[in-house]
This record gives C-alpha cells, structure tokens and sequence, in this order.
C-alpha cells in the first residue's frame, strides 16, 4: 500500500512547554487512523503540524507518493465554524477545490463537477442551494465533509467531528467515513467515542503527557478498556 | 425635482456624491469580511486612530491623508495581529487605541489653538471639505477594491468562512490579511472627512447587516450591501441637503431605519 504520511522525531513547544515529544509514527494509505488523549494533551497540535498550520520546533513530516500537504481534506472542529455564515451549501463545498485552482481567480467546470460529486457522494446533492444556516447539525457536518472531500482523493483529517452531534446522526456520520475509507481514502481522526468500535479505525495513537505511542485498535482497547 | 437639480449644481455636491458613492462602494466591501469574520470593531478603533492621525498633522501643518495613511496602516496591522493572539484581550486593546487616539487628536488642537481646526468636521464629516482630488483617491481605492473582490472573490469566501481551512489549502492568509489592513485603513482615512471619526465606522458595518437580511448567499451578500450602501448614502445625502441636517448623522440614520426595516420585514415573512 505505502505510506501516506511519515512523522520523524516530531516535536513541538510551546514556550518552555513540550506539547509534542519526540513522535515518530507512519500512517500507510488507506490506514483509519483515531488520535485520542485527554483534553489539551496535544491532539489538535499534531494535526496543525501534519496540516502545516504550525511549524514543529524540531522533526519533520513527509508525505507517500499522490499525496499534497495542500490537497489534504481538512475538517475542523465545528465550533471553529461561524454556524450562522450566509452560505449556500454550494458555495462552501466548491471551496474545496480551491487548493487545485494553483493562481487561477476563477472555479473551473471541472471545480465545479467535482464539487457536485463530493455532495453526490455523501447523499445530499438536494441540499446544494441550501442555506448553511438553515441546516440541523449531522447536515452541516457532511457539508463540511463534502467541502474536505473536494479538496482530496486521498487523505482526510478530521478535529472532533462527531462533537455536537446526536446519537443518531454520529452514527450515521461514522457510517459514512468508515464507507469513504473502504472506498479508498486514508482518515486521520480526532475522537473521544471509542464506545463505537466497530465504526472505528484500524490503528489509534494515543497521546499523553507529550509521548505519541501508536496501536492497532484491538491492541489498544485489550489494553485500556 | 427641481431641488434635486439645484442640489447637484453645486460644485461641492458633486465632489460630495462621487466621493460618497465610491466610498460607499468600499466601505461595504471592507464590510463584508469584517463584520462576517466578527472583527466590526477594527473599523471603529481606526476610525478613532485617523482622527488623532489627522488633528496631530494639522497641528504640525502635514498633509493629514498621507500623514494619516501609514499611521493608520501600521495599526491595522498591529490590531489583526494582535486578534490572532489568544492571550491578549483583541477587545480591550482596541477600545484603548480610540479612546487613547480621541485623547490626543483633542490634546494636540487644545495645546495649539492658534490652529483654525473644525473638531466637528473631523468627528462627523464634513461634505464641504471634499475636494476633487479626494474624488481621484476615491476612484483610485475603489478601482483596487473592487477587482480584488473580483480576481480573489473565491479566496476571500474561504478565508472568511473557514481561515485554518483556508491555510490548510495552501492560500497566502497573512497576505490576504495584510491586503484587508490595507484596504479597511485606506477606507477609513479617506471615508472620514466625509463620515467623520464617529460616523465612518457605520459605512462599514450597516451595508453587510442590511444585506444579510435579504441573502443566505456570500456572493448575494457582497452585491447586496454595495446596492444597499450606495442607496443609503444617495438617500442620506439628498435628505441632508433637503432638512439641512448634517450629512454624515443622516447618512447613518437611514441605515439604521432600513436595518430595522429589514430586519422586521424578514421576521414577519418567515412567520
């Protein structure tokens, strides 16, 4: 299969404070990869770093073949999302795509089908002249879904993405990434609900007190659950 | 109409709608990513910069817009680089530069009174002071602005939304940031010898409130509150001339009655 990302000796500081220590690890394509730890242990700041958002005091991280640091599908936590944005559904999702346009001002009609497709994809292409507002909570998520789906054919990385949402639409929600990732997409994911195990990953990486230690899913629950 | 005729006969009128209509045009621009990216205030607190900017180098006898310019730009970036610290308080540091910039715009014409300074046409505008070549400026700005807005259209929707997002595609955020300090001061400086440091700040916010009002679009938003600025000021500007009230209060009270128009007229229509 290949990697997909690899994270050599990554450490990132904040000030005097270690966030990250030392995290080495290779996410192989096609991996589900769920990054869990306790709140402020340092799970947001490894992705800002895979994402290049933030640069690590020291390391390095290397993307496998056909994969771009700036074709990466991104979700971020809901909450970064201003819920009220007069957006249509459209808008949002076509700017996506925005990272393939390299200085081209305007969406080409390849953008534009390939937008059409991601909403295609997760089954909500009737809610394309939709108002982002006017949307409930699990329909606002897949938005921002289809949105990281434009961006990528090949890795997505999600911040807590079931925060906010109700039983009923977490699942469906899970459902629908772990059908991405059987489709052939690689899924690093911030989550608290490992209650859930059969919708989640195959490897978890664990974080506390600044270390990273990787796991295959049933090796980590065996031994922490 | 024959008021109308006489109104725009007048060389200062006419400065005075070019001007207006062009700022407006920008202002709402400006607006529109402020007010969405919920950083309104920024407009206020260099509005309140520019005037000090402004008393100082009419005490020193300066040019006051190029003297006024880079003070205000500098800040602006001071400002939105402060917002993008979460240890320091965006807010309060805002409200201490006005309140700091009003105190010595006033300190600076109290200790020079041998000055002849009009304070009240600096804090609310005044249609008088706009001259021909502040048109120029005008049309130069708006020019710049509005094919940003056409060329970045798509850029500037994301970064608006969604900034990390946006960074994690690979757009130059701290350029489009550093483009936004830019154009809002520009507005800002050029807009209050119309506007005033008081007033000027409205221009900026009323337009993209109004607008969202009518659109759940981004793109609807943007042609909405350029439409809706430049009826406003049209408006303001007529009804100034005819109740001979000051321009920039009234400019600012037909924003106000056709933002709680709107807004009613919405609510009773989703009922």
């Amino acid at each position: 299969m290949g990697a997909a990302i690899v994270v050599e000796k990554l450490s990132i500081n904040y000030g005097p404070n270690k966030v990250i220590k030392s995290a080495s690890f290779i996410v192989e394509k096609q991996d589900f990869v769920c990054i869990v730890g306790a709140n402020g242990s340092g799970k947001s700041t490894l992705i800002k770093a895979i994402l290049g958002l933030l640069k690590p005091s020291s390391g390095k991280v290397s993307f496998g073949d056909g994969v771009e640091q700036r074709s990466i599908g991104f979700l971020p936590q809901e909450t970064k999302v201003d819920l009220n944005f007069p957006a249509t559904v459209f808008e949002i999702v076509l700017s996506g795509t925005l990272g393939r346009l390299g200085s081209k001002a305007f969406y080409r009609k390849a953008d534009k089908e390939r937008a059409l497709k991601s909403l295609k994809r997760l089954g909500i292409s009737e809610l394309r002249d939709e108002s982002f507002s006017n949307l409930s909570g699990g329909q606002k998520q897949k938005v921002l879904l289809a949105r990281a789906l434009a961006a990528t054919s090949e890795l997505l990385i999600l911040d807590e993405p079931s925060n906010n949402l109700d039983f009923r639409s977490r699942q469906s929600f899970y459902a629908t990434l772990k059908a991405l990732n059987k489709a052939g997409l690689t899924i690093i994911m911030i989550t608290h609900d490992l209650d859930v195990e059969d919708l989640i990953g195959n490897k978890i990486l664990s974080i506390k007190e600044a270390k990273v230690n990787c796991f295959t899913t049933s090796e980590y629950l065996r031994r922490y659950k | 109409m024959n008021s109308l005729f006489e109104m725009f006969s007048y060389a200062f009128m006419q400065r005075a709608l070019a001007a207006g209509v062009l700022i407006s045009i920008c202002a709402a621009l400006v607006g529109v990513s402020l007010v969405l990216r919920k950083n309104s205030m920024i407009g206020d607190g260099l509005s309140h910069v520019a005037f000090g900017a402004f008393a100082v180098a009419t005490v020193c006898s300066f040019a006051p817009i190029w003297f006024a310019l880079p003070v205000v730009v500098a800040v602006s970036f001071f400002i939105l680089r402060l917002s993008g610290n979460k240890r320091v308080n965006g807010d309060a540091v805002i409200a201490l530069l006005s309140a700091s910039s009003l105190a010595i715009g006033v300190m600076a014409i109290s200790l020079f009174k041998g000055v002849n300074i009009d304070l009240n046409s600096y804090l609310f505008g005044s249609v008088l002071s706009i001259s021909w070549s502040d048109v120029c400026l005008s049309l130069v700005l708006t020019v710049a602005i509005v094919s940003l807005y056409i060329f970045a259209h798509n850029r500037i929707f994301a970064i608006t939304f969604d900034p990390d997002f946006a960074k994690a595609i690979g757009i130059k955020t701290n350029f489009y940031d550093a483009i936004f300090a830019i154009t809002c001061s520009l507005v800002v400086v050029l807009g209050m010898k119309l506007l005033g440091a008081l007033l000027i700040s409205s221009l900026i916010i009323f337009p993209t409130l109004i607008a969202m009002q009518f659109s759940k679009s981004f793109g609807r938003v943007v042609i909405w509150a350029v439409l809706v600025s430049v009826i406003n000021y049209l408006l303001g500007l007529v009804v100034s001339y005819l109740a001979n009230s000051p321009t920039g209060a009234t400019v600012v009270i037909v924003n106000l009655v056709v933002l709680i128009s709107s807004y009613l007229f919405r609510r009773i229509t989703a009922k």
